[in-house]
């Protein structure tokens, strides 16, 4: 090629200067169908709070209620549960729910607006799958001396009947209490807590 | 010469005065000239091709009578197995060919452990079958969670739960992959888009990728020797014969008896009921419509993820787990530089190179096999030794192969 009338430092300014216009332009391009992959605005909308009665649930027992989706579990816990809570303290990675997810009112021994009620989302804080409620008496294969709580079956964490996470397993934190409020005393309220006690 | 014959030939000359037919069948067929010495392994690089042809064809044909939403998925699936002419045949020639994918890709990527496939000049063309080897996994992902099963379901939470793990961008990012706040609907669509057009566009541009890089630096063979270092005066490699017809041939000779193995599974086994396990190939909690209350019992990815999912449970830290299990399936991708021997095949290879490939293999089955075992102390006690063994044949290469025996080169093929 023949380079002698051209003007090399010129074309070498356009080239840079189209591929830095041209380069941004696809960045910016690129925003719309980034963005469009999020959450939508009706996906965002689906949330609303949950009316749960209680009056049925036996001491002991649990309800699975479906909040944004994600299992919520109400176990009614009895004296001898709450008593076995108090004893696992010392195995438990953190007992005062210093590192873990809930709202300021369950930050407390029983992570719970009453001590009876657990009220907490069923979603293992590894890797999202959801634990099995397994008694005390049942969890042999768990570990000699199960006090009753949760194991999840995909990758081995268990947690206390306060949701608290043990020691030396994958999960990193106690399951997450969602925000909550008893409406009256058998009637619960999952995903709001505006003006809760 | 015959009419018909005659007619062909003008036609074929028509399209090569426009196209540049003959030259293409020259370069890569008629006149490419492959080692003459290839043997068994060599088959699964052809092999992955005709199952990669396989689920484009039944992929096709499924998406006809498949339903992307949550509230019609699993029930289109089973209309497809039972209303639909040959659904199921259709179905299980999708499903069976996941699994022979990966077990021909493994095969393939063992090849190039066993001869140094990988090494110079060769390491774009490992780079891309690692990245088409990623893609596939993708691929599987996605399409795993299109029956909207138990496992479908919880497989996808926990996959999608890993990018969470992530330090600060985690949770957004795994909120934008799943485009909700649980796994659902939006999901299940996109994954769908993802399944049937993103990522098979870029599995056949790279597999053309792959195969031109291939043909630029020619193939490796048994004996690790550079065959093009030995030619006639035509420039014709003396070790090397024209892929077609004679590597043609033979490769339709095994695509044959790989059908066989195929179709035997298709209609005996397609879903790998294996004793002690749930199923490999089709786990049966995968015939249960997806529950997002309740996760089944004993939960396990499917088999080709497994020895990575072993790896991610025998840490006991979550990010950590993420970490080694990213590492695990990446590191390949380091292997043409952290091989320090100037040897290629395993044939001429010294002790320690040999020694820590058989390991290496041994762990990666375990872990594989222990991927599908519930935890019990036991196994993962196991599960941390054959991940140390994993790692080490990997981190350790540069070591072991610069102080290893290895024997003299043959300057020609010798089978």
């Amino acid at each position: 090629m023949e380079n002698t009338n051209i003007d090399q430092s010129r074309r070498r300014f356009l080239t840079t200067a189209a591929t830095v216009v041209g380069g941004v332009g696809a960045v910016a391009a690129s925003v719309p169908f980034v963005s469009n992959m999020s959450p939508s605005a009706k996906t965002k909308a689906i949330g609303a709070p949950v009316e749960v009665d209680i009056s049925n649930l036996e001491p002991g027992g649990r309800l699975i209620e479906k909040w944004q989706g994600k299992p919520v579990w109400i176990l009614r816990r009895t004296k001898e549960m709450l008593k076995d809570i108090s004893s696992l303290d010392s195995v438990v990675s953190d007992p005062k729910s210093d590192e873990s997810a809930q709202p300021e009112y369950a930050k407390n021994q029983f992570r719970a607006l009453k001590e009876e009620f657990l009220v907490v989302i069923g979603i293992c804080t590894h890797l999202g799958c959801s634990p099995s409620f397994v008694l005390k008496g049942e969890g042999a294969s768990i570990s000699v001396d199960w006090k009753g709580g949760f194991f999840c079956p995909c990758h081995g964490s268990r947690f206390d009947l306060a949701g608290r996470v043990f020691k030396g397993v994958p999960a990193p934190r106690n399951l997450v209490i969602p925000p909550y409020k008893f409406i009256s005393p058998t009637r619960l309220l999952i995903g709001d807590d505006s003006e809760a006690v | 010469m015959s009419g018909p014959i005659k007619i062909l030939i003008g036609l074929r000359d028509w399209v090569d005065a426009r196209f540049p037919l003959m030259r293409i069948w020259n370069e890569h067929l008629a006149k490419y000239y492959a080692p003459k010495n290839f043997n068994f392994w060599y088959f699964f690089g052809a092999f992955a091709l005709l199952v990669l042809g396989i689920q484009v064809i039944t992929g096709i044909w499924l998406t006809m009578n498949y339903k992307p939403s949550a509230e019609e998925a699993f029930a289109s699936v089973e209309y497809i197995m039972r209303d639909t002419e040959w659904g199921w045949l259709i179905r299980y020639m999708h499903s069976t060919g996941a699994s022979a994918f990966f077990i021909v890709i493994y095969l393939h990527m063992f090849r190039a452990l066993l001869y140094g496939s990988y090494k110079k000049p060769r390491e774009l063309l490992w780079l891309s079958g690692m990245a088409l080897y990623l893609l596939l996994m993708g691929e599987a992902f996605f399409g795993y969670l299109l029956p909207w099963g138990q496992m479908s379901y919880w497989g996808a939470q926990v996959i999608i739960s890993l990018f969470g793990a992530l330090p600060i961008i985690g949770d957004e990012l795994s909120l934008w992959i799943r485009g909700d706040f649980v796994v659902s609907d939006v999901t299940l669509n996109r994954f769908f888009s993802l399944h049937v057009i993103a990522f098979p566009l870029l599995i056949l541009g790279l597999v053309g990728f792959h195969i031109l890089a291939l043909h630029e630096v020619g193939s490796n063979n048994p004996d690790g020797i550079e065959i093009k270092n030995n030619k006639d005066e035509k420039g014709v490699p003396l070790d090397g014969i024209p892929f077609h017809p004679y590597y043609t041939v033979k490769d339709l000779m095994g695509a044959a008896v790989f059908l066989i193995f195929f179709f035997a599974v298709v209609f005996f086994a397609p879903e790998m009921k294996v004793p002690g396990t749930q199923g490999l190939f089709l786990e049966s909690a995968n015939f249960i419509q997806a529950n997002p209350l309740q996760t089944p019992e004993h939960i396990a990815p499917v088999w080709y993820f497994t020895p990575f999912y072993a790896i991610l449970r025998a840490v006991p830290s979550q990010l950590g787990g993420v970490i080694a299990m990213g590492l695990a399936v990446n590191l390949f991708l380091l292997l043409p530089w952290l091989d320090r021997s100037p040897v290629r095949s395993s044939r001429y290879r010294g002790r320690n190179y040999r020694v820590a490939l058989t390991l290496f293999v041994i762990s990666f089955l375990s872990l594989g096999w222990l991927g599908l075992q519930v935890v019990t102390p036991l196994y993962t006690w196991l599960a941390r030794f054959f991940s140390v063994v994993y790692f080490s044949f990997f981190l350790l290469m540069p070591f072991y192969t610069a102080y290893d025996k290895d024997k003299a080169v043959p300057d020609r093929v010798t089978d």
